[in-house]
C-alpha cells in the first residue's frame, strides 16, 4: 500500500523534474547547500527577517480588505478594523508590531555583518542588495505610517516631505510633485497607499530574491570569517559545511519560536510599547490646522533624523542624512583589514565598533527628544563619530594588529 | 501633575456605570462614532432591551454607532471649536489625564461658560458635571522655577457650592467614567489580554519540542 503510494509520488516527481527543476532546486538550495557548521546566535536574524516579511505581506493583504485610503475615511476604517472586523485587532497589531520588529531584526542582521565582516569580498553585492532592501524598507515604513491618518502620520509626512523642499532650485516643485497637493492631503494618502501596498512590496520581494541568489552563490560567512570552501573533501563538500536542510532548518525553527514568543508578548500585552510602536498622538485624527507640540519620527528613523537635525543648514542636513546611509553602501571597500571577523581583529577595530554602537544608539535616542542646545551638541559629536567610523576605516583597519586565522572553523 | 486614575478594566460593573454617565452627560455633544451600542451590549452581557432602555437616549438602533446630532458649525459657534469624538480619547490622552481633567474644572467668570480647567487651560467645554460635583475655586500658590521666575499655580481646589455627590463619590463616579472611556478606546483589549497567555503557553510548549528536535538532529555534528 505505502510502497504503491511512494512509487506513485516518485513517478510524479520524475514527471515534474522533466518539466521543471524541482529536485535540482531542492538539492541546490537546501539539502546540498552547505552552510558553515559554526553559525551562532547572530545568524538567526536573516531567516527572521524573511519571517517578518511574510507576516507583513499576509497581514497587509487582510488589512487592505477593510482599510479605506481617503482622508475622510482612513482613520475611521482603521478603528473599524480594530472593532468590527473579526480578529481585525490582532491582524492590525501584528502589522504595526511587525513594522518595528522588522527594523529590530534588520538592525541586528546588519550588526552581525559588521561583527564578522560579512560584507567583505566576495560578498560585496550581497551587502549592496541588503542595503538596498534596508533603504526600500525605510520608504515602505514611512509610507505605511501615513495610512492610519493620525496626527503623527500627517505631521511626520509633512516634515519629511518638506525636506525635499530644501534641495536648491527644484526643491519646492519636487515636494509638491511628491505630495500631489500643497500640503499632505487626500492625494498624498492615495499615492502613498499605492506605493505601500504594491510598488515597494514588489521591489522588496525582488531585492530579497537577489539577496538570496547572491548569498547562495557565495555561501554564508561565519563567525571566524574564513572561507569554508577552501577546505573540501574528495566529493567537493566543504569539510566545515553541513547541509542547510535539515540542520539549519531545525535550528532556525528554534529561533523562529523564540522570536514568536517575544513578538506575541508585545502584540498581546504591549502593542503600543509605551508609545514607541504606536504613538499616543496618532490616536487623534489628522488635523492640518493643529500642529502637535512635539513631532518625532518613529524610533527606527531617529538615528538618521538626529544627524539631519545636527546640521544647522537644512539642505546640508539633508545631504548629511543621505550620506549617513550612502556611506553604509561603501563598507566593503572601506574595510582594508586582512581578517574579517572581530574575533581576529585588533584593538583599534574593536574600539571603533564600540564607539560606533554608542554613537548610533545615542543618535537614536537624541532623535526622539526636543532639540535643546545640549541635545544638539551631543547629536553633533555622535554624528562626527558615526562618519569617522566609516571614513577612517581604511586607515585603522589596516593598522590594526590582527591575530592569526585558524585553518578550520572553531567552536565558540 | 496628574492624579492616578487607577482603573480596573475588567470591572464590568464600573464600565456599565461609566457607560450610563457617558450617555447622560457626554453623548449629547461628544460622539463615539467608531463604537456601536451592540458592541457594548455584547461585551457587558446586556440584552438589546437593556441597552435600549439604559444607554440609548436618541432614536438610534442597537446596531448603530454612538453618534450625536450636533452640527460642527453649531459647535463652533457655541464652544469656539468642534467637539472631539471620544472613541479613542483614552488612547490619545491616557486615563490619568482624563481622570484629572474631569475633576479640575473651577469657577472663572472671565470664561464664556464661567469655568476653566487647570489641566486644559481655557478649554471650550462647560462643566457639564457641575450638578454632580458642585463648583470649586482654585487654591493658588506662588512658586519660583529653576530660572528664578516667580509665577502662580493651582495647588488644589475648594468646594464652594455643593453638588449631588460628595467629593469621594464624585471621584468614584469619574473613575467609572474613565474606566468606560478606556474600554471604549480599545474594546478588544480584555479579549487580547485573555488570549495572550494561551498563545504564549502554546509557544512555550512548542519551543521545548523544537529544541529537542534540533538537539536530535545536531547530535551527529561536531
Amino acid at each position: 500500500m505505502f510502497d504503491k503510494i511512494s512509487r506513485r509520488l516518485g513517478d510524479l516527481r520524475e514527471w515534474a523534474d522533466a518539466r521543471f527543476p524541482l529536485t535540482a532546486f531542492w538539492q541546490d538550495h537546501l539539502v546540498k547547500y552547505y552552510a558553515p557548521k559554526n553559525l551562532n546566535f547572530w545568524y538567526f536574524f536573516g531567516s527572521l527577517a524573511f519571517l517578518v516579511l511574510v507576516i507583513q505581506l499576509l497581514t497587509g493583504i487582510f488589512l487592505t480588505m477593510n482599510y479605506k485610503p481617503t482622508a475622510d475615511t482612513a482613520f475611521a476604517s482603521v478603528e473599524y478594523i480594530m472593532r468590527d472586523v473579526n480578529w481585525g485587532w490582532l491582524i492590525r497589531y501584528m502589522h504595526s508590531t511587525g513594522a518595528s520588529f522588522f527594523f529590530i531584526v534588520i538592525y541586528l542582521h546588519m550588526f552581525r555583518a559588521l561583527l564578522y565582516g560579512s560584507y567583505r569580498r566576495p560578498r560585496e553585492l550581497l551587502w549592496v542588495f541588503g542595503m538596498l532592501i534596508f533603504v526600500v524598507l525605510m520608504a515602505e515604513a514611512f509610507m505605511g505610517y501615513l495610512l492610519p491618518w493620525g496626527q503623527m502620520s500627517f505631521w511626520g509626512a509633512q516634515v519629511i516631505i518638506s525636506l525635499f523642499g530644501a534641495i536648491p532650485y527644484i526643491g519646492d516643485d519636487l515636494a509638491l510633485w511628491i505630495r500631489g497637493d500643497f500640503v499632505v492631503a487626500d492625494a498624498t494618502l492615495n499615492r502613498f497607499f499605492a506605493f505601500h501596498v504594491i510598488a515597494f512590496p514588489l521591489l522588496l520581494i525582488g531585492l530579497v530574491l537577489f539577496h538570496m541568489i547572491a548569498l547562495h552563490s557565495v555561501g554564508s560567512n561565519n563567525p571566524d570569517g574564513i572561507e569554508i570552501k577552501k577546505k573540501k573533501d574528495e566529493d567537493g563538500v566543504p569539510l566545515d559545511g553541513i547541509p542547510f536542510h535539515p540542520y539549519y532548518t531545525v535550528k532556525d525553527m528554534v529561533g523562529v519560536v523564540v522570536f514568536l514568543i517575544i513578538f506575541s508578548a508585545v502584540i498581546f500585552y504591549a502593542p503600543e510599547m509605551g508609545g514607541w510602536f504606536l504613538e499616543k498622538d496618532n490616536f487623534v485624527p489628522a488635523d492640518p490646522l493643529k500642529t502637535p507640540e512635539h513631532i518625532a519620527p518613529l524610533w527606527y528613523f531617529t538615528p538618521f533624523y538626529a544627524i539631519l537635525r545636527a546640521v544647522p543648514d537644512k539642505f546640508l542636513g539633508v545631504v548629511a542624512m543621505g550620506s549617513s546611509m550612502a556611506v553604509l553602501f561603501l563598507l566593503p571597500w572601506l574595510d582594508r583589514s586582512p581578517v574579517r571577523s572581530i574575533r581576529y581583529r585588533g584593538p583599534w577595530f574593536k574600539l571603533a565598533l564600540s564607539v560606533f554602537v554608542v554613537s548610533f544608539v545615542g543618535l537614536a535616542y537624541l532623535g526622539t527628544v526636543a532639540a535643546t542646545p545640549l541635545a544638539t551638541l551631543f547629536s553633533r559629536i555622535f554624528s562626527v563619530l558615526y562618519f569617522a567610523f566609516f571614513l577612517l576605516m581604511p586607515i585603522y583597519s589596516q593598522w590594526d594588529k590582527t591575530k592569526p586565522l585558524p585553518e578550520r572553523v572553531t567552536e565558540k | 501633575m496628574l492624579d492616578s486614575a487607577d482603573i480596573q478594566l475588567d470591572d464590568r460593573a464600573a464600565i456599565k456605570r461609566g457607560a450610563k454617565l457617558f450617555v447622560n452627560y457626554c453623548l449629547n455633544c461628544h460622539s463615539a462614532s467608531l463604537m456601536r451600542y451592540s458592541r457594548i451590549a455584547q461585551d457587558l452581557d446586556m440584552s438589546s432591551d437593556e441597552v435600549r432602555n439604559q444607554l440609548i437616549t436618541t432614536g438610534a438602533k442597537v446596531g448603530e454607532a454612538m453618534k450625536v446630532a450636533i452640527a460642527e458649525e453649531d459647535a463652533k459657534r457655541w464652544f469656539g471649536t468642534a467637539v472631539p469624538d471620544l472613541s479613542v480619547i483614552a488612547r490619545a490622552r491616557g486615563v490619568d489625564w482624563l481622570y484629572t481633567y474631569l475633576r479640575s474644572f473651577y469657577r472663572d467668570e472671565s470664561r464664556p461658560w464661567g469655568v476653566n480647567n487647570s489641566v486644559f487651560k481655557d478649554v471650550g467645554m462647560p462643566h457639564v458635571l457641575w450638578e454632580l460635583q458642585g463648583l470649586q475655586t482654585p487654591i493658588v500658590e506662588s512658586y519660583t522655577d529653576e530660572q528664578g521666575n516667580t509665577s502662580e499655580r493651582i495647588r488644589g481646589f475648594k468646594l464652594i457650592e455643593k453638588g449631588m455627590l460628595s467629593t469621594s463619590e464624585y471621584d468614584a463616579a469619574m473613575r467609572d467614567l474613565v474606566t468606560f472611556l478606556a474600554y471604549l478606546g480599545e474594546p478588544s483589549k480584555l479579549q487580547r489580554l485573555a488570549l495572550g497567555k494561551w498563545v504564549l503557553l502554546f509557544l512555550a510548549g512548542f519551543l521545548v519540542l523544537v529544541i529537542l528536535l534540533k538537539k536530535e538532529y545536531w547530535r551527529d555534528i561536531h
